[in-house]
């Protein structure tokens, strides 16, 4: 495949994907929250009774719909590969705090641009916090930090998280009453399920085709000038943009944004935690989701990681809300990015000795 | 040159061969085992004007990178 190609694809990709986002909202979803890896994991880990917030609880069929149209596509064509046992436990650390990180902002990078579509400038400031972290978060990697090689494993590792979120899938369509549903507030807001499920699988094809990354936007034109990967972000934006417009959901502004804050430093600060960790995890939450689906047990386990993150920022009052980020989010923002920098610097110092003296 | 970027999740494979051609090296081949990995590498090679061919082996590409 040639660069442009390539690149042409991509935008087709993207604004499908915009295209598909809006439509989302339009169709019952909360504003601005076509897609959000983040705020959806959370709402299943309430649909599960892992948290017990009331407003944020539903299967989102969106997310299940992501993971196994990656898994359908990748298996179609040849590329499903399980592989895993690259620092599994570390990366479920991680991805706990990514998904803190992300709720203290409310929203994944995906909802950060489509937030920014909407017209929300709290998502500008979350951008940068979000570059900030990319780019400390690259460092580390210069320094010699990883996480380890993976290797091939069992089409039933692989597999696994597929089974999972099918189960989830198939009691959610046949037995929903074993599952939480919230009657007021964001989880209440919700698109019929099977437009949901087409709409998360068609982007989870398309992602997994175009290596969609939030992350790796953004690195590869701060590494080496390349706006390939960009243009396929920067295509869902316009189209979603476009969309918003026309639809009248487009509101200019700070004050008044559906599902979010003003609180501008812990909006920077809780996305730059989700920069940070993507970077290291190699790649943002939905990358995550559709490398999941793919086979990549290791990225099966940020799911997890993610979905434990979200369970515990509900049942400790992390996440934020409409008034802006809680003490207990921004202890656990800043505890975020020590464990993880402490952690990493431990990693980097052990590798370097290890070159010194012969492993 | 050899970087054996197999097993590594990205960015990883990209930041190993770049600190492989910062050091002006001519002649280069990178393993990779995923399709990420290889388009990754790949475009990065491109940019910074390396001729790429990938050749097909049993555990993925091996890429094999050539100073324009």
């Amino acid at each position: 495949m040639n660069i442009s190609n390539e690149k042409k694809s991509l935008v087709i990709a993207g604004a499908i994907t915009g295209i598909i986002s809006v439509t989302l909202v339009l169709l019952g979803n909360p504003t601005n929250m076509g897609f959000c890896i983040a705020c959806f994991y959370r709402d299943i880990a309430g649909a599960l009774s892992l948290h017990s917030a009331a407003v944020v609880q539903y299967a989102r069929p969106e997310i299940i719909g992501l993971l196994l149209g990656s898994m359908l596509i990748s298996i179609i064509r040849k590329e499903f590969k399980p592989r895993g046992g690259s620092s599994p436990v570390f990366r479920f650390v991680i991805s706990f705090f990514v998904m803190i990180g992300a709720l203290v902002f409310l929203g994944c990078p995906f909802r950060m641009v489509l937030r920014l579509a909407g017209g929300d400038l709290n998502a500008l400031v979350a951008l940068f916090g979000f570059i900030a972290g990319i780019i400390a978060g690259s460092l580390l990697l210069n320094q010699g930090f990883t996480l380890g090689r993976s290797y091939k494993q069992s089409a039933v590792e692989g597999g696994a998280i597929g089974g999972i979120f099918g189960a989830i899938l198939l009691v959610l369509l046949f037995f929903p009453s074993l599952l939480k549903f919230s009657t007021t507030g964001p989880g209440s807001l919700r698109a019929p399920i099977i437009i949901s499920l087409a709409g998360g699988l068609i982007v989870g094809a398309l992602a997994q085709r175009n290596r969609f990354c939030m992350a790796g936007g953004i690195r590869d034109v701060f590494l080496f000038r390349d706006t390939t990967l960009l243009s396929g972000l920067v295509m869902v934006f316009v189209a979603a943009l476009v969309m918003n417009l026309v639809t009248g959901n487009f509101k200019l502004g700070f004050g008044g944004q559906s599902v979010s804050h003003t609180d501008w430093l812990w909006n920077f600060l809780g996305m730059a935690l989700v920069g940070y960790g993507s970077v290291l995890l190699g790649g943002c939450p939905l990358r995550q989701t559709i490398l999941a689906g793919e086979g990549n047990s290791d990225s099966a386990m940020s799911v997890l990681g993610m979905i434990a993150g979200a369970a515990i920022s509900h049942n400790f009052s992390l996440a934020s809300s409409a008034q802006g980020a809680t003490i207990g989010g921004k202890v656990a923002t800043i505890l975020g990015f020590t464990v993880i920098t402490v952690l990493a610097i431990v990693m980097i110092r052990a590798r370097k000795r290890e070159a010194v003296h012969g492993s | 040159m050899e970087v054996d970027a197999r097993g590594l999740s990205c960015p990883q494979p990209i930041i190993e061969t770049k600190k492989v051609v910062d050091k002006k090296v001519t002649s280069l081949s990178v393993l990779v085992d995923n399709i990420a990995a290889k388009e990754n590498v790949s475009r990065f090679a491109k940019a910074m004007k390396y001729d790429v061919v990938a050749h097909v082996t049993d555990y993925g590409w091996k890429l094999e990178l050539e100073k324009r």
